[in-house]
Parts: structure tokens; C-alpha cells; sequence
């Protein structure tokens, strides 16, 4: 039987209340008496505290509460949002007698209005000293390189005293054997930038003590089960006493996967006894929040003459910046997520994560594989030429497959060993078929053909994968009870941070329990109302938090029907749900209304139809992407310009095509100002250069280039009706498309992003000498 | 403090504030409950804090709340006539052109405010239309989508096809 809510565009669940204004988010609510809270920043970019004096501050008519690092516990944390104990480094205080970067904190203060708490902040006289800093990640590890975590009490550093955050090293077969065996080889460099995410709703955190004295905190946060979590665990108080709760959140993409003002908005709290919301600026934003971690990466790939690589190998030097904020789990990432994509049997990857003291890594969509697969698909690329094969083909010919087990990820899991992965579902070949004829792969290869004038247009594709929430790790759970009317609640620790999870997940909730979508009222991610959950992350939502769902609805459906059975005098194998409905399948044709049947069960049979499940999968089915980009270049000035983008994804199902497309088109979107203009700057003193969106340049409509979106739907056997995930894996495929595109126009490889007039404007004159 | 009173009329009801000269429009709209006008960077580089002044869009951030004196300001709030949405507003739904939603409002208005002065617009219009909105989760595609959509099921666009 087809389904009749899964799989259909259908308005967003809390389309409504968005669409009209509604007081939907963190900052939309009015509390009397609240204070607002301010940061005071580090000017430095490496600096001891040795003096600081907060006596006028608190002198200032209005102000309510200062804190130092005198006033606060001192809790090693990350503030990475992971599961129980997470892997990145507890190298993070509250407030902490040092600074590491331009944006530390070295203060907060509450106080009556904004005004004054900025006041306030300019009121603190600190006496810094200040410590030799290091900005360039290729001196980070250097002898004799100011020590930037030389405090004892932090954990989980791999080697503090050569600010090396973390190590990895693993092997399959062995590399040096491959390329032994290799007729081809080639070896490139790629570099990647400090990229922000700039959601449109920067970080806010409003926090209260309710009449019972527990700390409420409303945040905008993708993880409010992490939050309360290390919120509890950093201000010292019981876990029963936080309650964590994400209204509709203003977009996350990984930066709101993070504890970053939740944590001082509460001390602030508990010293003002008042409430307080502390909302970072735009510019604080840019350089107080997290950004993409900048990688410098070796690739390395040899094939055989007939095109069958045989080695491959990526070297990977990344800088987490002052804090290891998930350090070794993106990086981790680079390595675990993109060398499987080609069957290679030996493959190694290293990679050191280095402290610098420039602003914060962190968790961003894609996490760390569009650094891999730039370089990857870059390689892939040089080698099809060098083959003299298209490298369409040459991608087919050693790209994944189903039935394949990945067993690098069996070596490189979240912060530890992993799990195999074995492929279940794989629409790549498709993706690959589709989306080379959506952009004229055929007849647009003909290399480095004129536009006209100066102009030369080209085209080029990558090729990438992704997973589906974190093996063995990730999990969630769901909760529903059935209303008088038919309807029922649905309660999810999952986080809705934009992409449509609450909606896709009343679908699936819909679906297994044969009602139409209105008839589910659900609500998400309050850690006292709803289930566990680890959050918003890892693409894990409409697999992990939707399998979940999908387990509790089953369980209530049966109870459904346990009580039609009673009600029709029919037993329950002869009975189904749809429609808003419990009809008989046999020749009789009765039926009862999903009311009737709740009215029956709560008042007849005084029972309250209802469960819960949990649901966790021991694998990560990877969702598959191809990517082709047409360019056009002006030899004259290096200008690039996109003309067409065409995206081809294999989510597995789509739940909501309507709202995947639109996950596809914001990845591309990202994937794009990563490619070409986005980058935060910083001056030799670790200062942020363009922390605004006039300098920091993001798409608007007018600049987008033309998108085409192509699902190619396979089934998965691990998710609900056959889902995967899509969020994240389109945003792997601009940058390396669009560097291949660039090749095939003007026979120029650019291996550093963003891809810059004046890069390609240096390679063109370097061909033509 | 010194204050000074305004009227002014939000979304067709006339409102008498009591403000502080500096007051931005942006704050004294959210602190009157019109939470709809976003806060994205307080620099008119966003555009989340988007409302109509008099038909025209504008960044409240930018503005003196005392500026709107006598003016008429229409915010998202005011856009739904008795329940039933604007067809800018059904059309962002049925198009999937809302992820998170927080520069939708915006967006909306300044959709609202091109489709006034120009109800027939190319996409090239409507990208120009929508520029000083940015949208960090769509791409833009499903917006603009959204606002062609409702450009071309306005009845004088029928008729003006047919000419």
C-alpha cells in the first residue's frame, strides 16, 4: 500500500506560526526584571590576567551581577555539544585567569539594560600580560612555541605542551605497498579557510530561576540534552535542577551544536538572582561563536593503468584554534567519511589538530568533509586526466558500491574505534547518470571552450558521501499519547533547528499511526517535557530521532487497535488503521473513528493509549551526492563565475521531498560561499578583520547561480520508510566541482579555498610563461 | 532619562508611544511585542529587521523609532487579514521556501513591498526584490519560487499575458 503522508510536500509543521511573526524563538518572550548580559572580550590574542579590578563596574547604578574567574567554579568542560563523555578535550573554564584568542572571555556582567552593561564592561580595568601568541597552525608544533594550554587541570589534550588538541593515525592494508603497486601517482597540497555560519538568529541564551529555584535556560541550541548536561556539571548543580528548553531556533549548522553562553548566562543568573539573556552581536558572532576548521591537507592517490586506484592517502594538518571543540571528531571525519567513497584497498590517514590562538572550531555542516573532499575530488580529478580518462567514468569505475563495507570507519569512529559500515543503499551511479545530464556533462566536456572575449566556460564535478547519524552512538528517543479527538502528542527530545524535523517526524509519526498530519501535535526538545535525545547533529535526526518515532508510533498503534478489536468485536490481525480511522479488513467493512476510540479507551476502558521508544543503529548509512558545476572564467581578470550548479543526492526516501530539496539547496548555497568568497580574516595580531556582513561576504538571491536539485530515492533497510539523511552531504561538492569546472575552462588547478580572482589570475599567468 | 511621545499607526492601529530619542524602531517594535522583526546584525547589512514604512521596506535597525512619527509601519504581524494568511504568506508554505524562519518576516515584506510597485516582476526582479534579505538555509530558490508564484496567479497578470 503506498503511503499517504510520508513521501508528500506537505507545510511545515510550524510553517504558520513563522510565516506570521509568531513568538516563536528564543528572544520572543517578555520577562519582568530581566537583566541583559555582556562579555567582556579579550583584546589579546594570547594573554596572563594579572591584575583585575571590578570595583567601578559594580559601583554603576544598574548593575547587578560581575563575574571573574575569583567568582566562578573552575570546571575543565568542552563545550562541544557530544554524547556522554565526549571525546573532544576538557581544556575550557567557565572564566579563566588566561586568555587564548581575540574574543575570550575575560568577564560578564548583568545588568538593567544594554546600555549599562556595556557601560559596565569598559568600567573593568584588567591588567593583562601579554604572552607571544601563535596565529600560523604550520608553527603551532614547532620547538620552543609559546605552550597556549599550560594549565594542569585540563584532560584529554593529546600533547598540551606542543598544542597538539589530537592525533590520529590509521591504516588498511598498507599504503606504501599500494603505491609500490601503482603505475600512477599523485600527490597535491589543498588548503581550506576559516568559514562562520552565520545563521541569521546569532547565539542567545535567556535563563531564569523558576518559583521552585531551578535554573531554566531557553537557548538556541541544537543540543539541549548536552546543554543541560554540562551546564549542571560546570555550574555545580544536580542535573534535576536544569531545565533546558529550544524554542524554533534561527538556523544552526553546526554552530549551535556547541554549550556557549548557556553555561555564563546561568552563573549570571545565580549571582543576580534575576533573569538574564545574553545574545551575542553580529560581529561578536563572527569570532566569539565557532567557524570551520582550517585544514592544510596532502592528498595522495595512485591507480593503475586501466584506471583502478589502488592507494590513497591524506595527511591532514588542522587548526581547532584556542579550544579543541570537537578537534579530532571533525578531523576525524576527514579521513573516516571521504577516502572509503573510492575502493581503494590501502588507504592511511593522519592528521595532527593543533591549538593556535585564533578563534574557535568547531562542529559545521559537513564536519570536516568538505576540507576532504576538496582535496580528494581534486586528486580524483588530475588523475582521470592524467589517465586520460573522463572522470565520470573514472569515478565509476572505483567509486563505492552496494553490498561494499567501508572499513575505515571500523578504525576511525567518534573519538574512538568505529564500526564497519556496510552499504545497504546506494543511488550514486544514478546521481552520477543524472546529474552529468542535468548539466550537459557530454557535450559541454570539450575542453576550455570560448564564451567570448576574455571568457572561457567550463565544467567539472566531484563526487561525495556523508553518514547517517553517529554509529553505535547516536540515539533518541520518542514519546505519544493519544487526545479525546483523535489526535495525539508526540514528544521528541529531537531539536528542530530549521530543517524541518518536527515536521518530517509528525510525518512519520502520521504514516505508522494512519492519520492525517494535522492530527499530530508535537512538541520538541525541553528536557522536561520531552525524552532524550542527543540532538541536532551528524545528519543523524530523520534516521536516529524518525527510526525512534517510527518504534513509538508502532507500539501506540497497536494499542489503537487493541481497543478497536474490543470496540468492532473483530481480532486486531483483522483490523488497520487509515484514514483517521480503524476499519476492518475483512468483508464486514466496519470501522470506528480514531475519537471514538480514544473517548472508549480513556473513559470506558479508563486507559490512556500511549509509549515510548528508544532507537539507536549501529551503523551509518552514507547518503550520496555528485556534484557538477558549469564556470565561466575571465582569463583577463581570474573572475569566476557559476552559471549552473547541479546537485544530485540519494537520501535514501524523502520524507518531505519538498522540505530535502530545500535542505540540497541551502547546502549548495553554503557550499558555494565556501568555494569562492567566504572567509573570516584575521591580522597578524589575531584580530578578526571583517566580522560583518559587509566584509564577510554571504549570497544573497540576486548572486546565486542557477540550482538543480535531483533526489534519487533509494531505500534504506536502517531508517524509517527507507530515509538516510541529506542535510549536510551537498554541501561537499561546490567547492571541488567548481575547482574542476575551473580546470576544464582554463587548464588552471586552484587547491586553495575561497577560489580568489587573484589565485586564478597568479595560475593563468603562470600557465602562459 | 529624557523621553518624548510619537504616534504613529502599526499594522492600521493608531499607537501612542512613549520613547527615548535614541530608541531604534527595531527595539521599540520588539519591546511593543511585534516580535516578528527580527534581530540579525543591528547594521542594516541582513535584512531580518524588516518592516514597511509607508509601503516601503526598510532595516528598523536603522531608523530613530522617533523617525516613524506620523508614519504608517506595517510589520509581519499586520499582514494576515482575520485569519487568513497574505498569498506571499500560503505561497512561502506551499512552496517549502521556510526553513527556520527567521529572516522570513522580512523577506516577506519586502516580497509585499515589490509586488506592490511592480506585481508582474521577472526573477530577475525578484532576486533584486529580495537582495536585501539574506537567507542563510534556502538558497533562495524556493523564495523566489514562492513570490513568482503568486506574481503569476494575480488576475492582471493573466490579462496583461494576453495583451
Amino acid at each position: 500500500m503506498s503511503n499517504t503522508v510520508v513521501g508528500h510536500n506537505l507545510r511545515k509543521v510550524d510553517g504558520v506560526k513563522l510565516v506570521t511573526g509568531g513568538a516563536a524563538f528564543t528572544d520572543d518572550i517578555d520577562l519582568l526584571g530581566l537583566l541583559y548580559g555582556k562579555i567582556l572580550a579579550s583584546p589579546y590574542a594570547h594573554a596572563r590576567i594579572r591584575r583585575i579590578d571590578t570595583s567601578k563596574a559594580r559601583r554603576l547604578p544598574g548593575v547587578h551581577a560581575v563575574l571573574t574567574y575569583r567568582d566562578v567554579p573552575r570546571v575543565p568542560h568542552t563545550t562541544a555539544g557530544q554524547a556522554w563523555p565526549e571525546p573532544s578535550p576538557y581544556d575550557t573554564y567557565l572564566l579563566d585567569s588566561k586568555v587564548r584568542f581575540v574574543g575570550d572571555r575575560v568577564a560578564a556582567v548583568a545588568a538593567e539594560t544594554r546600555a549599562i552593561a556595556e557601560r559596565a564592561i569598559q568600567l573593568i580595568d584588567v591588567e593583562y600580560e601579554v604572552l607571544p601568541a601563535i596565529l600560523d597552525m604550520e608553527q603551532a608544533m614547532a620547538p620552543g612555541a609559546p605552550v597556549i594550554h599550560d594549565e594542569p587541570d585540563s584532560t584529554k589534550i593529546y600533547d598540551a605542551e606542543h598544542n597538539i588538541a589530537g592525533y590520529i593515525l590509521r591504516e588498511i592494508g598498507n599504503v606504501e605497498q599500494g603505491f609500490r603497486e601503482a603505475d600512477v601517482i599523485i600527490e597535491r597540497e589543498f588548503r581550506t579557510q576559516r568559514q562562520q555560519h552565520t545563521p541569521i538568529e546569532p547565539h542567545i541564551t535567556i535563563s531564569w530561576l523558576d518559583p521552585d529555584g531551578r535554573l531554566v535556560i531557553r537557548s538556541s541550541t541544537q543540543v539541549p540534552y548536552h546543554a543541560r548536561r554540562q551546564v549542571a556539571m560546570i555550574l555545580q548543580l544536580p542535573v534535576s535542577r536544569v531545565r533546558v528548553i529550544k524554542p524554533r531556533i534561527g538556523g544552526g549548522f553546526g554552530g549551535k551544536q556547541e554549550m556557549l553562553l548557556e553555561d555564563i548566562c546561568g552563573a549570571l543568573v545565580l549571582a543576580a538572582r534575576r533573569p538574564v539573556k545574553i545574545e551575542y552581536t553580529r560581529e561578536e558572532e563572527f569570532y566569539m561563536a565557532r567557524s570551520r576548521h582550517p585544514q592544510i591537507l596532502r592528498m595522495k592517490m595512485g591507480t593503475k593503468r586501466d584506471g583502478t586506484i589502488v592507494a590513497s592517502q591524506m595527511t591532514v594538518l588542522a587548526t581547532t584554534g584556542a579550544y579543541g571543540s570537537h578537534s579530532t571528531t571533525v578531523q576525524g571525519n576527514t579521513g573516516s567519511k571521504v577516502l572509503p567513497l573510492y575502493r581503494a584497498e590501502h588507504m592511511r590517514f593522519e592528521c595532527h589538530v593543533v591549538y593556535t590562538n585564533a578563534p574557535v572550531a568547531g562542529a559545521f555542516r559537513g564536519y570536516g568533509c568538505p576540507q576532504g573532499f576538496f582535496a580528494q575530488e581534486g586528486v580524483v580529478d588530475e588523475l582521470a586526466h592524467e589517465l586520460g580518462m573522463d572522470p565520470l567514468e573514472f569515478r565509476r569505475k572505483n567509486a563505492i558500491r552496494l553490498g561494499d563495507i567501508d572499513k575505515l570507519s571500523a578504525q576511525l569512529g567518534e573519538g574512538k574505534e568505529g564500526l564497519p559500515r556496510v552499504i545497504r543503499s546506494c543511488g550514486l551511479p544514478q546521481c552520477m547518470e543524472r546529474g552529468a545530464e542535468a548539466i550537459g556533462w557530454g557535450q559541454k566536456r570539450a575542453a576550455g571552450h570560448a564564451a567570448g572575449g576574455t571568457l572561457r566556460r567550463g565544467v567539472g564535478m566531484a563526487c561525495s558521501m556523508q553518514g547517517s547519524g553517529i554509529a553505535g552512538i547516536d540515539w533518541a528517543s520518542a514519546f505519544l499519547k493519544m487526545n479525546e479527538d483523535g489526535s495525539f502528542y508526540l514528544q521528541v527530545g529531537a531539536s528542530d533547528v530549521g530543517g524541518g524535523a518536527d515536521t518530517v517526524l509528525s510525518q512519520i509519526a502520521a504514516e505508522t499511526l494512519g492519520v492525517s498530519l494535522d492530527q499530530i501535535v508535537i512538541t520538541s526538545g525541553d528536557t522536561d517535557i520531552t525524552p532524550f535525545d542527543v540532538g541536532a547533529y551528524a545528519s543523524s535526526t530523520t534516521i536516529i530521532s524518525g527510526g525512534a518515532v517510527r518504534k513509538a508510533a508502532a507500539k501506540v498503534r497497536e494499542q489503537v487497535l487493541q481497543v478497536a478489536s474490543r470496540m468492532l468485536d473483530t481480532p486486531v490481525e483483522k483490523l488497520t488503521c487509515g484514514e483517521n480511522h480503524v476499519s476492518t479488513v475483512c468483508e464486514c467493512s466496519k470501522s470506528v473513528s480514531m475519537s471514538d476510540i480514544a473517548l472508549h479507551a480513556l473513559y470506558k476502558e479508563k486507559f490512556q493509549i500511549m509509549d515510548g521508544a528508544s532507537h539507536f543503529n549501529t551503523d551509518s548509512p552514507p547518503p550520496f551526492c555528485a556534484t557538477f558545476a558549469e564556470v565561466e572564467v575571465d582569463n583577463e581578470t581570474g573572475k569566476v563565475r557559476v552559471l549552473h550548479l547541479a546537485t544530485a543526492v540519494d537520501p535514501g526516501t524523502a520524507i518531505n521531498p519538498m522540505q530535502a530539496e530545500g535542505q540540497v539547496e541551502g547546502a549548495v548555497a553554503q557550499g558555494l560561499g565556501f568555494a569562492l568568497v567566504e572567509e573570516l580574516l584575521l591580522d597578524p595580531e589575531g584580530r578578526p578583520l571583517n566580522p560583518n556582513f559587509l566584509d564577510y561576504k554571504i549570497f544573497s538571491a540576486k548572486d546565486m547561480p542557477r540550482f538543480t536539485t535531483i533526489l534519487v530515492e533509494t531505500e534504506e533497510p536502517l531508517g524509517p520508510y527507507g530515509a538516510k539523511s541529506i542535510s549536510e552531504v551537498p554541501i561537499n561538492g561546490p567547492a571541488p566541482a567548481i575547482a574542476n569546472a575551473i580546470y576544464n575552462a582554463a587548464g588552471v588547478r586552484i587547491r586553495k579555498l575561497p577560489i580568489r580572482p587573484a589565485d586564478v589570475l597568479e595560475a593563468l599567468k603562470a600557465k602562459n610563461q | 532619562m529624557r523621553t518624548l511621545s510619537i504616534d504613529l499607526t502599526v499594522n492600521g492601529e493608531a499607537r501612542h508611544w512613549t520613547i527615548a530619542p535614541g530608541d531604534l524602531l527595531l527595539d521599540v517594535l520588539r519591546r511593543e511585542g511585534y516580535f516578528g522583526v527580527k534581530r540579525g546584525c543591528e547594521k542594516g547589512e541582513c535584512g531580518a529587521c524588516t518592516v514597511l514604512l509607508d509601503g516601503n521596506p526598510i532595516n528598523s535597525c536603522l531608523m530613530f523609532a522617533a523617525q516613524a512619527e506620523s508614519r504608517e509601519v506595517l510589520t509581519i504581524e499586520g499582514l494576515a487579514h482575520e485569519g487568513s494568511l497574505d498569498p506571499i504568506q500560503s505561497a512561502f508554505l506551499e512552496h517549502g521556501a521556510v526553513q527556520c524562519g527567521y529572516c522570513t518576516p522580512g523577506m516577506i515584506l519586502a516580497a509585499k513591498a515589490l509586488l506592490a510597485r511592480n506585481p508582474h516582476p521577472t526573477e530577475e526582479e525578484v532576486r533584486e526584490g529580495l537582495a536585501g534579505n539574506y537567507c542563510r538555509c534556502t538558497g533562495y530558490l524556493k523564495p523566489v519560487e514562492a513570490v513568482l508564484a503568486v506574481a503569476n496567479a494575480q488576475p492582471t497578470g493573466r490579462r496583461r499575458r494576453h495583451e
